[in-house]
């Protein structure tokens, strides 16, 4: 057997010492370039924002914790769940995968950064300031309309503040930021691969945020347009979506869906493709069919762009348009289908380590399934006729972007913590935090399908008695538990990151080329990038060391040799 | 704990999610109506119960198998020391297999719909059921419901009032009257921002929005009042922007539009009459 080249050359890792710094360290953080940097100041952010949208949710929670309460006026009402839509899916869950994804694509691409890093200091910054412009307005008059904003009800006719106006900006100045940083992603993924990392080799979390960024580049591209018309419609006395001027409500259903559907994608992909990292490490087997779930990657991306106007069943158009969007829908849940179906058969007949990463991803298997049937059943359009804009649809949302994309998220954060940090999360409290998060996310939602198929609509501030207090007061409990859980989670990285045990660069025996590099890893991430050979670079690295150590006849080796996997062409 | 839970551990923990599934599944199975829509005394709301009865079934067969599966994955291949699991990749014949499946799924899924589409959609024929004083009445008035033939109602809606008008040309706001057994159809509008039409046990909703005419129907066969509110958000009075249904018998109806138009007629006059009284006070110095 000849000896690999990455052998031949140094496969050792090499430990760094701290780089001289030069400057105070806050200075460092906010001016860096560093990727990895860059990644966890976004993490960091979007904690930050999940923390804020989470407490709007727990008010909106305890105002509809009892029938006819005044705990919060109307006006209020509205704001807080306009303000926790938008800030959850633009300032969290959009950004934490560009966060993790700028952290790993360089790392498990085996490049040294991203393509542009000073451009990727500017998408931080500019997160930084859409959210701040955002936020600004709750000193003045905070957007009202939903995270839709439909019109007319968002023209200065009806919501005369400059609420909406914060809105409009703060959203361009995220989506630029989102914008710059899938260039930035595409550039790097498609040119910086370590050398023998063709596309089929490439791990599945690079390929799903390959397809996000492409995703961002279509939708969020499109959605600036859509804002300017707004701000035109508002404040230049434009008339795109004002039917009193020839303008078209409608049309902005169209142009905003046609963002906000693809968004979905853009939310849960990443999520996907760190369950697809995480399952195979802790089964200890090779992902089950890589082409299948690379490839479901872009069906799911190509068929999300085409169902947008399954969110306007009930505005009027054709029924053959209804037609094609309904099955345009349906046709998502193949490819969903298939990863589902690829993971559960990675799992089978694997040696399952219920490790903290693994019980996030099987969270998020099983309930975005859940999300997904539900899914079907709004796309049914005569069905949602009778679900559209009710807790029904709250329920789905939710089970597809909590249950689902926030479980893969965490499953990604316990992964990939001690890589960022050097130590590992301690197991207990993240247990205690799955199982709170597992229970409460589910005494959450559940009954909200019931209150929705009971004729609870969304967005209303109270509801009077008839059957709906239970489900509400079963929700809001839940939504507690639900805090609690995330509660334990952020101590969770507060007391890890210094209590924490020590991780090595490899605490999973992980197989991609992150966990190559020391945790953390240093400044220029590699002293020699390795040759990659097949899907799991990892496991050919350790394989060649303990063949090296066993021909030096030194019997270190402290494990039995794995066993070849089958090597993907 | 390097990833090998005892196996009395990981029954624990199994038998901890098969009692979380149970406690959230028991109170849903418990009463049938936790986990279907609304459907009242009508064709179309009925049929759309029926059509969300047969996805529902069949979402939560695949849910349950895919559960099980999952589940008896986890358990039966946990990890255990000293084991290793076989590096198998792939399985083309499988793969197919799954995706031939699912599409299965989806196409039938399809079919299901359109075979059910026209009765939710196209509204019923109207009921014969308008009793022979009723039709005499209806002949008094200006713009009477012939035997058989649908009664259309203008909606509109507008912050935070739906307003209603009938055949005759009176109105009324939030409570609707129809006659029990006719077709009912609704053209939907809005004056100012887009509001919804939905009243849960009468079919499903409608989007009002500014510049467009949007249409439903019903037909309820039983007397009854039917409570529903705007479902689309429209502005701060959004949850208190109601809507009731009231369902009389057809000469109950014929009476009250009548009454209505009288009463609405008389108001207008009144109306006219002190606005007079006022411009005539404000011209005269």
């Amino acid at each position: 057997m000849a000896t690999p080249e990455y052998a031949a050359r140094a496969p050792e890792i090499i430990i760094h010492g701290e780089v001289p710094r030069d400057r105070a360290r806050w200075i460092d953080w906010v001016t860096t370039t560093d990727h990895k940097k860059i990644g966890i100041l976004y993490l960091f952010t979007t904690a930050f924002f999940f923390l804020v949208g989470g407490v709007e949710a727990l008010l909106m929670r305890i105002q509809l914790g009892s029938p006819d309460n005044t705990f919060l006026d109307p006006t209020t009402y509205s704001q807080l769940f306009t303000l926790h839509g938008t800030t959850m899916i633009f300032m969290v869950i959009v950004p934490i995968a560009a966060g993790f994804g700028n952290y790993l694509v360089p790392l498990m691409i085996g490049a040294r950064d991203m393509a542009f890093p000073r451009l990727n200091m500017l998408s931080w910054w500019l997160l930084v300031l859409g959210g701040a412009v955002l936020y600004g307005s709750i000193f003045w008059d905070p957007p009202a309309a939903g995270w839709t904003s439909y019109a007319p009800l968002s023209s200065r006719n009806f919501l005369p503040g400059n609420g909406i106006d914060a809105w409009i900006l703060g959203l361009h100045l995220v989506g630029i930021s989102s914008i710059l940083g899938a260039i930035n992603f595409v550039a790097t993924i498609h040119n910086m691969r370590a050398p023998g990392m063709t596309l089929s080799r490439m791990p599945l979390f690079v390929w799903t945020i390959l397809v996000y960024a492409y995703l961002i580049l279509i939708a969020l591209s499109s959605f600036a347009a859509t804002l300017a018309m707004l701000l035109i419609d508002r404040n230049f006395d434009g008339a795109f979506f004002d039917p009193q001027a020839g303008g078209d409500p409608v049309l902005w259903q169209h142009l905003f869906w046609f963002m906000g559907h693809p968004e979905v994608y853009i939310m849960v992909l990443p999520a996907f493709g760190m369950v697809s990292e995480v399952i195979p490490v802790f089964a200890r087997k090779p992902i089950f069919g890589y082409r299948a779930v690379a490839a479901a990657t872009a069906a799911i991306a190509f068929l999300g762009v085409l169902v947008w106007a399954h969110h306007m069943f009930t505005a009027p158009m054709a029924l053959g348009v209804l037609g094609f969007f309904m099955i345009a829908s349906f046709a998502v849940a193949v490819p969903t289908g298939i990863k589902i179906f690829n993971w559960i058969a990675t799992l089978w007949r694997g040696n399952i380590e219920f490790r903290l990463p693994l019980l996030f991803a099987v969270g998020l298997v099983a309930q975005f399934a859940m999300g997904g049937m539900t899914g079907v059943m709004l796309a049914i359009f005569p069905v949602d006729w009778q679900l559209h804009d009710t807790y029904f649809v709250v329920a789905h949302m939710h089970h597809v972007l909590f249950g689902g994309a926030a479980f893969g998220l965490l499953a990604g954060l316990y992964y990939w913590f001690p890589k960022m940090s050097g130590r590992m999360m301690s197991e207990a409290l993240g247990k205690l935090s799955f199982w709170l998060l597992l229970i409460g996310f589910n005494v959450t939602f559940l009954v909200q399908y019931s209150a929705g198929l009971s004729g609870m609509p969304r967005r209303i501030a109270e509801y009077s008695g008839s059957g709906l207090t239970e489900y509400n007061v079963i929700s809001t409990v839940g939504s507690f538990i639900l805090a609690a859980g995330a509660l334990v989670t952020v101590a969770n990285v507060f007391w890890s990151i210094r209590k924490g045990r020590h991780a090595g660069p490899d605490p999973w025996r992980a197989n991609t080329l992150e966990w190559f590099t020391p945790s953390p890893p240093p400044e220029h991430n590699f002293d020699v990038i390795p040759t990659v050979r097949s899907l799991e670079p990892m496991k050919d690295i350790r394989r060649s060391v303990q063949e090296r150590e066993a021909a030096l006849g030194d019997g270190e080796v402290t494990e039995p040799p794995a066993k070849q996997p089958e090597p993907i062409p | 704990m390097r990833g090998r839970p005892h196996s009395a551990r990981a029954a624990l923990i199994a038998a901890a999610c098969l009692a979380l599934v149970a406690t959230l599944l028991a109170p849903a199975t418990a009463g049938a109506d936790l986990l279907t829509p609304e459907a009242g005394p009508t064709e179309n709301a009925v049929k759309i119960d029926t059509l969300y009865k047969i996805a529902l079934y069949l979402g939560l067969a695949i849910i349950g198998s895919v559960w099980a599966m999952l589940f008896y994955v986890l358990f039966r291949y946990r990890g255990r020391r000293g084991r290793s699991a076989p590096q198998i990749s792939g399985n083309l014949a499988l793969e197919m297999g799954w995706t031939l499946g699912a599409s299965a799924v989806v196409v039938a899924l399809t079919i299901i719909t359109y075979v059910f589409l026209p009765d939710i959609r196209n509204p019923a024929e109207s009921g014969p059921a308008s009793l022979a004083e009723a039709r005499g009445k209806q002949a008094a008035v200006n713009q009477p419901v012939p035997e058989g033939e649908a009664v259309e109602i203008q909606v509109s809606g507008q912050q935070y009032l739906w307003r209603y008008q009938y055949p005759n040309g009176t109105f009324s706001f939030e409570e609707m009257v129809v006659p029990r057994d006719q077709t009912v159809i609704l053209k939907i509008k809005a004056n100012d921002v887009v509001h919804s039409w939905w009243i849960p046990q009468l079919g499903g909703k409608q989007d009002a929005v500014p510049g467009y005419t949007n249409e439903t129907w019903f037909k309820a066969t039983k007397n009854g009042v039917f409570e529903g509110q705007c479902a689309e958000f429209c502005g701060a009075g959004h949850p208190a922007m109601g809507a009731r249904v009231r369902v009389v018998d057809p000469e109950d109806y014929q009476t009250w539009v009548e009454r209505q138009k009288r009463l609405v007629e008389e108001g207008q006059e009144l109306a006219q009459e002190q606005r007079d009284q006022i411009q005539q006070e404000a011209a005269t110095p």
